[in-house]
């Protein structure tokens, strides 16, 4: 059964991506991509940076695919993030799940994604139109 | 007294003006290491919000250190 996560340098593709999930006893699959948008809390973005730490964040991300196989009983289970500059549209992040039906898809596909956002060890610094940046979710953040 | 080599990322990184350092300490767990250096790295960040990692496996902040042991102080996490 498919279950992987990966941090990932290069673009993703999700076609490549969705046709690992194929599986016989699937009768649902859901997806999610994560794209960079122009506009954060009221200002105009217009790139971003991701940073991860592989070691750890591959850990982490592979420990939640294996909580939500069991947890939502998946035929399968695909995860990438993005690390690197990335531009306004690019996918950042792409979930992909299937199952025998969709409630459970549709569930393990928001659980995979919040928390992905929450525990892996990834950090997004958004660079602004007036020409600063600041790491997203940190106090000390602000650089310039 | 244990030395141990302690790595930053993001926003931790640019506030202490380095991606690691190597010091030697009297402090038992990873929590009183990080408050010492954050007072001297001046992180705000909350331990609440952030994350610490021993030899690149997650672990609380009561986790005891060891001579040798490499320590990974990660701010709050923003992937997605």
């Amino acid at each position: 059964m498919v279950s992987r996560f990966e941090i990932v340098a290069e673009p993703i593709d999700p076609r490549r991506l969705k046709a690992e999930l194929e599986h016989q006893s699937a009768g649902a699959s859901v997806c999610f991509e994560g794209w960079v948008r122009d506009h954060n809390d009221g200002r105009r973005v217009i790139s971003l940076d991701y940073e991860a730490y592989a070691p750890v964040a591959d850990k982490e991300g592979q420990r939640i695919l294996e909580e939500a196989m069991q947890r939502f009983g998946l035929c399968a289970a695909r995860c990438q993030h993005r690390a690197g500059a990335l531009q306004l549209g690019d996918c950042a992040v792409w979930v992909g799940v299937c199952s025998a039906h969709r409630g459970a898809a549709f569930d393990a596909c928001r659980y995979i994604i919040d928390e992905v956002k929450s525990r892996v060890p990834i950090w997004k610094k958004e660079h602004y139109g007036e020409g600063d940046s600041g790491w997203i979710n940190c106090v000390t953040g602000q650089a310039s | 007294m244990a030395v141990i080599t302690v790595r930053y990322f993001a926003a931790f990184r640019e506030q202490a003006g380095c991606d690691q350092e190597t010091l030697t300490t009297a402090h038992a767990t990873a929590g009183d290491l990080f408050a010492e250096l954050a007072e001297r790295h001046g992180f705000v960040d909350p331990t609440s919000r952030c994350k610490v990692a021993i030899n690149d496996e997650l672990t609380t902040w009561d986790a005891s250190l060891q001579d040798g042991d490499q320590v990974l102080f990660f701010p709050p996490v923003a992937g997605g």
